[in-house]
């Protein structure tokens, strides 16, 4: 990577500079002949007392007063536009060129991320590298345009000034220029102090991000310890600390400017002095004297521009380099491992040789300290040893994590560090003890393994076509990847799949290894699914739901009563009013339960049903009861969130009302203080609150405002509640609701695994498990995999890697999460699946490794032991014993 | 069944004679009204226990684990109180509950059995008589159990 700003500029857009540059120039004449043009104009064409008849020659044609005029103001408007069009075009083309430059940074710097080596991350973190990718290079777009033209044009200009007073007079000449030695030495020496602050301040600037993702990262931390205020002096400390290098660089940057503008200023002082002497002399003609006068004052534009632009100059350059050096380290991964594309073809060669392999950080005591070993990679092979054995880090170089500090480790014969990320990454799988998993969904992190290179392009209709062609040349121009993300990159045959149903199963048959299929059979009956591009499913869910609503009836008595059914012509007790009201699911904001009660439509139902003098008195009695309830809690006590219809800073304000209501009843309150009461009611449920205010009655009567909402129901608010529909698949509901089509019932034991226990009855019956359990592979897994627990994490790892199915797969302490039963299971269908291919296993207790052939038992970065584990283990007093004394 | 007709019976029920109706309406509000069926376990013993239940209505059964098998050592029914143990001193329970007809429940959390007791002394107090109630009586029948046992070897 370029080590200074302007070779980077240069060796990746010189010939756009030089078209810049020759834009500029090109667009000077024209520049220069609009602002003659105006003096032609009055000086000669708008002379009242020309005499008639008068003629002015103008490119060889002649012309009268009038037309001249006009000719003259029609080359003016025609400069107007030329002057304007150059400025608009260049503007824009240097726009582009510094966009396609910052975007071609902004990728080099990432790409060099993805080439770093592990262990320069424990001194980097997200936070310093964030910024310097976003913001800190952000600038350099901006100045990549002017960097060669600007100073040229400026420098040029400036040049033609002097030319021009020294032509005048040498003297006056050499008077303008006198201070110019010493601004270029005196302007570079203040603005180096400015430079170091600079460096200074990006540091500080990082380092205060590095700090604000460390808090986010360790908010738990913080409030379990009571440090906020800890952590609030240091942010101010910091933030102070950059208070005063700003303040401190804009004081000198200032400073220089004033310095600059006081020694211009001194300038003519000469020129009158020294001028004026030469004009009363008789040495100089008084005209000349005014002319250099008006030379010299416009020297200081340019001059200006100049200085601006080397004090951003040196900005950028500090910036730039700041930035650089930070992703310049020795060790970077070279860049043709990660684009060579050379899988290999044949199965990994037996053996992986260690010669002399020693691994250490810095100057940190090696925790692989001269490892001789062969290992066979067909065969299973458990590392043991305690913490800082090195176990883990011979695990992380075989999976080539890391890379030897000294000695070669080889797989037939060839020196590992030097193959391609298409080998090792494909060929062998590594699971960590803590993985990561990718903001997306379950699947998208389940096939991640699988993504290597685009392999099937993206169908795209003409227009597409044309807009991804366009694309691709941007990109490439910009020295990016050329790869589309929008092409199918699974390799399925990777997978030992034929297209993504095959590999969908292969999934499952790996979640069920696994053992989480349980988990995303669960997530899936809460997931939803969209009939149109799932028909055939929806059928199948009303299947489901007739054959629960069978297995219910023929339990009636014991079973019925486990769920309420949704009925056309019944009131729900297990549900809310608003649900019983809507008797569907509010798709949208429309009808949501929180703005039901503001909503028009729902206000016309009520009232056409009478209903609403019930639902205020209603809402009074549900308001003074959670007054009567909840009043003397503590705000934000959890009871306001679990029972309290009302949350806690809203609870004062029903106070009057109540009050009012009691004192005068609810007829003469205010229209709005009617709707607020009007929204309680519809929360409520009856079987669950037991508050005893919706009898049969009245259900009748809230039955008869559901058929009217139905049935008098806007066409333009039809997509914003799905009804119910015992022969519909309800698209707004999850799929377990779909399969219930009613509530669970309030006030049973254990009713909920009951209910579970027969939805599973009907999804064996249906054959539908698999289904739901894809539809739940498409969850989220939330930020990080923050959805998931740190088991479903490891297993979802631990799914990843077997589903590429590698040849070699090494697992260091990647079970230490699941319970002990299910890592029985799991570690017997692993090793039974691996037969005769590799599997390297650091378990996290050494026991695990009771039955393996080869035990390699590290201690102190060396291999102390290495055997069958019957054998090591009845050494009295080896290695392998102590350390299962010690377990 | 709603709510104020709960708050009648949580009236009669000794330990909450003495407290105000809106806060045996709040005891109500936020504790859950369970059903069993009959044979139904309310909860096992040595589970741990995150709730204590009034009997509203029905008749159960406490169960004792021993070495020679289940023991049934009482009966509880309606305004009993069971369950208290395990969330006043955070043991697992010490005995199963098992409903022997159709039985209903007040569900108390953990959390507002501890809130209704620092908040009413009355309360508490009335725990306490209850416990030592039961005290004095498994006193009694140890002592009883004892002399038996020695007796028993005195014969031998």
């Amino acid at each position: 990577m370029q080590r200074n700003v302007f070779s980077f500029i240069w060796r990746f857009s010189r010939l756009e500079q030089i078209y810049v540059l020759f834009l500029t120039v090109a667009s000077f004449p024209f520049l220069y002949y609009s602002l003659e043009l105006p003096k032609l104009i009055v000086n000669e064409a708008i002379q009242p007392n020309q005499e008639a008849g008068a003629v002015f020659s103008l490119a060889g044609f002649e012309f009268e007063q009038i037309p001249y005029l006009f000719i003259l103001s029609g080359i003016f408007l025609a400069l107007v536009f030329v002057n304007g069009g150059f400025k608009y075009y260049i503007n824009v083309y240097r726009g582009r060129l510094g966009e396609r430059m910052l975007r071609r940074l902004r990728y080099e710097l990432y790409l060099r991320v993805l080439r770093f080596r592990l262990p320069r991350f424990k001194r980097m973190s997200q936070g310093e590298i964030i910024p310097m990718i976003t913001q800190e290079v952000e600038p350099v777009g901006g100045f990549v345009g002017d960097a060669f033209a600007l100073p040229a044009f400026q420098g040029g200009t400036l040049l033609v000034y002097l030319v021009f007073i020294f032509m005048q007079d040498p003297i006056l000449g050499a008077a303008a220029i006198a201070f110019y030695p010493l601004q270029a030495y005196l302007i570079p020496k203040l603005q180096y102090h400015v430079n170091q602050l600079g460096k200074r301040r990006v540091r500080a600037v990082r380092q205060l991000s590095d700090k604000v993702g460390e808090t986010v990262a360790g908010t738990g931390e913080v409030l379990a310890h009571d440090t906020a205020n800890y952590h609030l002096a240091d942010y101010t400390h910091r933030l102070g600390e950059i208070y005063d290098i700003r303040y401190e660089i804009f004081r000198r940057k200032f400073f220089i400017k004033f310095l600059n503008n006081f020694i211009n200023q001194i300038t003519p002082f000469f020129f009158y002095s020294i001028g004026g002497y030469l004009v009363i002399q008789g040495d100089l003609s008084f005209g000349a004297l005014v002319a250099v006068l008006a030379a010299y004052k416009d020297l200081s534009g340019p001059w200006r521009e100049l200085l601006n632009y080397y004090q951003r100059t040196e900005d950028i350059r500090i910036k730039y380099d700041q930035v650089v050096q930070q992703f310049q380290p020795e060790d970077i991964m070279p860049e043709e491992q990660i684009h060579e594309d050379r899988p290999l073809t044949d199965p990994l060669p037996a053996e992986i040789t260690l010669s002399n392999v020693t691994f250490a950080e810095d100057d940190a005591v090696p925790s692989v300290d001269g490892i001789n070993l062969t290992l066979n990679t067909h065969a299973h092979v458990a590392v043991l040893g305690g913490s800082g054995s090195g176990k883990e880090e011979l695990t992380m170089l075989l999976a080539r994590l890391l890379v030897p500090s000294s000695g070669r480790l080889s797989v037939g014969g060839q020196d590992m560090s030097e193959l391609p990320a298409s080998i090792v990454g494909r060929a062998i799988a590594y699971v960590g003890p803590s993985a990561h998993m990718f903001t997306d969904s379950l699947r998208a992190n389940l096939y991640y393994g699988l993504k290597h290179r685009p392999l099937k392009d993206p169908v795209l209709d003409e227009a597409e076509q044309a807009v991804r062609r366009r694309q691709l040349a941007d990109a490439l121009s910009a020295g990016n990847s050329s790869f589309d993300i929008g092409a199918d990159w699974i390799d399925y045959e990777a997978a030992g799949a034929t297209g993504p149903e095959d590999l969908q199963a292969r999934a499952l048959e790996i979640l069920t290894l696994v053992e989480l299929d349980d988990d995303v059979y669960r997530m899936g009956l809460n997931g939803t699914v969209d009939p149109t591009a799932n028909e055939a499913l929806a059928d199948r869910i009303l299947k489901a739901r007739l054959s629960m609503r069978g297995r219910l009836e023929a339990n009636e008595g014991t079973m019925s009563s486990l769920v309420e059914l949704y009925e056309q012509d019944r009131y729900n007790d297990s549900a809310t009013v608003a649900e019983n009201v809507l008797f569907g699911t509010p798709v949208g904001h429309v009808f949501s339960l929180d703005g039901l009660a503001d909503n028009s439509y729902m206000q016309q139902v009520l009232e056409k049903a009478s209903l609403t003098e019930d639902f205020v008195e209603m809402g009074g009695k549900v308001a003074a009861t959670m007054l009567e309830l909840f009043a003397d809690l503590p705000p934000g006590h959890e009871f306001f969130e679990q029972f309290s219809f009302i949350s806690s800073e809203e609870l004062p304000e029903f106070q009057p009302l109540v009050a009012r209501i009691e004192r005068e009843g609810t007829a003469k309150l205010r229209p709005e203080d009617r709707r607020r009461l009007m929204a309680l009611p519809f929360k409520l449920i009856p079987s669950r609150h037991r508050l005893g205010l919706i009898d049969p009655p009245l259900q009748e009567r809230l039955l008869a405002a559901r058929r009217m909402f139905a049935a008098d129901l806007p066409a333009e608010w039809r997509e914003a509640v799905e009804f119910f529909d015992p022969a519909k698949y309800n698209t707004a509901s999850s799929l377990l609701d779909n399969i219930l089509f009613g509530k669970i019932r309030y006030g049973q034991s254990g009713i909920g695994d009951k209910v579970q226990a027969m939805v599973a009855e009907v999804v064996a019956e249906l054959d539908l498990r698999d289904d739901i359990v894809a539809i739940g592979l498409d969850r989220s897994v939330g930020v990080a995999g923050a959805r998931l627990s740190t088991i479903q994490r490891q297993k979802l790892a631990l799914g990843r890697a077997l589903l590429k199915q590698p040849d070699l797969l090494i697992l260091n302490q990647a079970t230490g999460a699941l319970d002990g039963s299910s890592q029985v299971r799991v570690h017997a269908e692993l090793r039974r699946r691996f037969q005769g291919r590799g599997l390297v296993w650091a378990p996290h207790r050494p026991g695990l490794a009771d039955g393996f052939d080869d035990v390699l038992v590290m201690a102190g970065g060396k291999i102390a032991q290495r055997g069958s584990f019957a054998v090591l283990a009845g050494q009295e007093g080896g290695a392998l014993a102590t350390l299962l004394e010690s377990e | 069944m709603s709510i104020l007709e709960e708050v009648d019976l949580l009236k009669k029920i000794p330990l909450f004679a003495n407290i105000e109706t809106s806060k045996l309406k709040l005891l109500a509000f936020t504790s859950e009204r369970v059903t069993y069926a009959p044979a139904e376990t309310v909860f096992e013993q040595d589970e741990i226990g995150q709730e204590a239940h009034i009997i509203m209505s029905g008749e159960a059964e406490v169960i004792v684990t021993t070495p020679t098998g289940p023991l049934t050592v009482a009966t509880v029914k309606k305004n009993d109180f069971v369950g208290e143990i395990a969330i006043l001193c955070d043991v697992p329970r010490t005995a199963t509950i098992r409903a022997k007809s159709e039985l209903t429940t007040l569900c108390i959390s953990k959390d507002l059995f501890f809130r209704m007791i620092t908040e009413f002394p009355q309360m508490a107090v009335e725990i306490m008589r209850v416990l030592a109630q039961r005290l004095e009586k498994t006193t009694k029948v140890l002592a009883q159990a004892e002399q038996e046992l020695r007796a028993a070897r005195g014969d031998a």
